[in-house]
């Protein structure tokens, strides 16, 4: 029997959501990139373009739910990489804190990002 | 029946001579994802730069508000489209070895798993090098 070699604690939920977002995002970055550099190029990007495609309530809410799931996947990566370097105790309920917080201000910073193109939510 | 298999400590990195290949797929795996996770927060903070050009409509008709005059600024320079293809290297690969980890997890193509990840990195070279003349595209004059 080969032995059990894995970044999650045996049992825990994070694993299971950190494949699930990651098969969303594996899609989902793939478009971004696909779209933003091969069918419109970077340097020719606008505000009044980029206006356009988040007032389409298809796009606006797939942008929000790929910064719900981006922010998720890496910053639960981010904490499973430093538990598996060894850190515990105090330190892990720091860690946990500050990336919680970090999480925090990039999804709102997102959001407010998108609500100032779409100029509200586009329903 | 899988076989047991002493590989010791793949955090230790000072014995890197001694990795296999699934063990490198670990390390650049871990690499990838700080990498696109440091870049997500620096993607917002200059992405946010729409929220003062807002409102400015005139500025906007006229392509010259401040997150158009950001975002054009940026991509004149050549070094951020160098960053760019190193950007888009790392998140190919961390597609790829994405997938890769997912079919393991299902239990698929458990016999080869060093031949998808030499195949991983061979993919990524590939799109990555076809896709320079897109990424640097225009910064030449």
């Amino acid at each position: 029997m080969a032995e059990r070699y894995s970044s999650f604690e045996r049992g825990g939920r994070r694993w299971l959501w950190q494949r699930i977002t990651a098969a969303f995002l594996v899609a989902v970055l793939a478009f971004h990139f696909f779209l933003l550099h091969f069918v419109h190029h970077a340097d020719e990007v606008t505000f009044g373009m980029s206006q356009a495609r988040m007032q389409e309530v298809t796009y606006f809410s797939l942008m929000i739910l790929f910064l719900l799931t981006a922010t998720f996947h890496g910053v639960n990566g981010v904490y499973n990489a430093l538990v598996n370097q060894g850190l515990s105790g105090t330190q892990e309920t720091a860690v946990k804190a500050v990336l919680g917080v970090a999480s925090a201000v990039l999804i709102v910073q997102g959001v407010r990002t998108a609500l100032a193109w779409a100029g509200g939510v586009p329903i | 029946m899988s076989q047991s298999y002493d590989r010791g400590l793949v955090e230790d990195f000072g014995r890197w001579r001694e990795f296999s290949a699934g063990m490198w797929a670990w390390v650049f795996h871990k690499f990838t994802g700080w990498v696109l996770v440091g870049y997500l927060f620096t993607h917002i903070a200059v992405l946010s730069t729409a929220i003062s050009a807002a409102g400015q409509t005139q500025a906007i008709a006229a392509e010259n508000d401040v997150y158009t005059t950001v975002i054009t600024a940026l991509e004149s320079l050549l070094v951020v489209r160098i960053l760019e293809v190193g950007l888009l290297a790392v998140a190919v690969f961390h597609i790829l070895n994405g997938c890769r980890l997912l079919l393991v997890d299902l239990g698929i193509g458990l016999d080869s798993q060093d031949k998808s990840f030499y195949a991983s990195l061979i993919l990524t070279g590939a799109i990555v090098v076809a896709s320079v003349p897109t990424f640097l595209a225009g910064v030449f004059g």
